[in-house]
């Protein structure tokens, strides 16, 4: 554990307000624990709005109200608004599901500065399908609306071994929606996308056909539309900066109120994360054993604690290394120089393998049933 | 892209720019994104309020900053601000 004095604590610039883990699609690799259903409570409005004022004294200006689907929470206009009066930037980061024009309106009144829409496909089947509801239609609608009424419109798209063959459709719909950014995210191998890793992942030649697409329409592109690539990194030999080092810059306040230094962190075993019931925002951040845990470079191993990329990665996700090797400690066992690399290795080959047979089992769907059963 | 010396230049609606009290600094505010800013480049952004070309700008940072001949690197940074999209010419 890496919480000693010496250690220059930044303040917060992101808040990620995780509103609620109710949602109306069923998408197979939503990144919500796989045991959501067990954390069913729900701070209250007075509550966020403590979290956002405190978070905002801090120095947090990015916001994001996340989920599940934030739409759901009746009282997202207000907590808009007080975000607005705080002097956040605030995103909305939507499946579009159930969005009218109406509230489309009252939103931009309360002063929400974007809207992020989730698609899951370029095709009605395939979309409806991966969301597990019938919602293509209203997605699109949503599109056109959010651009209708002058916000920046971001399409979200997570890429996958099912739809990454419609890469140039993808990029097509994105034009013709008008979309100022389009979030190419390629699926990471966390909560349930992790129980559906041997169906979702693509295969090497996949992603380098539907990288090189992607890449010539971003020139295509350039100066009317920017592209935003989440890369695959089980394909990489170094592992991603992720959150851009613990503690530095990200606070996810998940629905019933517990602060996480990273949306996946939950599942860590010993963090022992603290809720906002309990503590104040600058002593969670500050002083918390959770939000020290893995600040600076104190707990690093070998081969991290004498690699010379250690300030450019910070050892890669702890989520990931908890995750593969059952170990949070560890490297990332993305990184080429992981002793644990061969994980990957096989990752990627059990996945290969399912995607040649005929006979693949069905995809877990993102639901209250299923997530009953972890 | 290059400026137009003629047309007039806005500040990006799609974008927002803001002092940071936390950080004693102007920030432009975007899609999940945030860029830090230093004080000229602030000033220069701030003068892009959709009343003024780029003459009128650089006039009026001169007189301001009771200084001459920047008209060369508030293009140079007018153009980068363009080509991130901070700024737009109708």
């Amino acid at each position: 554990m890496a919480g000693s004095n010496k250690i220059k604590i930044t303040p917060p610039r992101w808040l990620l307000a995780e509103l609620t883990y109710k949602c109306p699609l069923q998408c197979p690799y939503c990144s919500n624990p796989l045991d959501y259903a067990k954390h069913n409570e729900e701070i209250s409005t007075d509550d966020w709005k403590r979290v956002l004022s405190e978070a905002r004294k801090m120095g947090a200006v990015q916001l994001g109200f996340s989920g599940g689907e934030p739409l759901t929470r009746q009282d997202l206009p207000e907590l808009v608004k007080h975000a607005r009066e705080l002097g956040y930037y605030s995103n909305l980061i939507t499946s579009g599901y159930g969005l009218t024009e109406e509230k489309i309106l009252q939103l931009k009144e309360a002063g929400l500065d974007h809207i992020q829409v989730s698609i899951q496909a370029s095709s009605q089947d395939l979309n409806d399908h991966i969301a597990g509801t019938e919602s293509f239609q209203s997605k699109q609608e949503v599109a056109r609306l959010v651009k209708k009424h002058g916000y920046p419109m971001v399409l979200c798209v997570v890429i996958h071994r099912e739809n990454i063959h419609q890469m140039s459709d993808i990029l097509a719909m994105a034009e013709e929606l008008g979309a100022d950014y389009l979030e190419l995210a390629n699926t990471q191998y966390y909560g349930w996308a992790h129980a559906n890793r041997d169906l979702l992942m693509p295969t090497q030649e996949q992603y380098q056909e539907a990288e090189a697409i992607a890449q010539a329409f971003k020139e295509k592109v350039a100066g009317k539309m920017k592209i935003y690539y989440v890369i695959p990194d089980f394909h990489e030999s170094r592992p991603k900066a992720c959150m851009n080092g613990w503690g530095t810059t990200f606070l996810t306040i998940a629905p019933d109120g517990l602060a996480l230094p990273c949306h996946s962190a939950r599942e860590l075993p010993g963090l022992d994360c603290p809720n906002v019931n309990d503590q104040s925002i600058p002593e969670i951040w500050n002083e918390s054993k959770a939000f020290n845990f893995f600040r600076g470079k104190e707990w690093m191993k070998e081969p991290c604690k004498s690699c010379d990329e250690q300030d450019k990665d910070f050892g890669g996700c702890r989520c990931q290394a908890y995750i593969l090797t059952g170990d949070m400690n560890k490297t990332d066992p993305v990184c080429s120089k992981s002793p644990d690399n061969n994980i990957i290795k096989d990752a990627i080959s059990s996945a290969r393998k399912s995607a040649l047979e005929s006979d693949e089992k069905p995809l877990i769907f993102r639901n209250s049933k299923n997530s009953k059963s972890f | 892209m290059t400026i137009s010396p003629e047309k007039i230049i806005q500040f990006s609606p799609l974008h927002r720019l803001q002092w940071e009290e936390a950080q004693q600094k102007d920030v432009i505010l975007y899609p999940e994104g945030m860029v830090e800013l230093n004080q000229s480049s602030a000033e220069i952004l701030k003068m892009c309020d959709g009343t003024r070309a780029l003459d009128a700008i650089v006039t009026d940072l001169e007189e301001k900053f009771n200084t001459t001949g920047l008209k060369n690197d508030i293009t140079d940074f007018l153009e980068v601000a363009l080509k991130n999209g901070w700024i737009k010419q109708d």
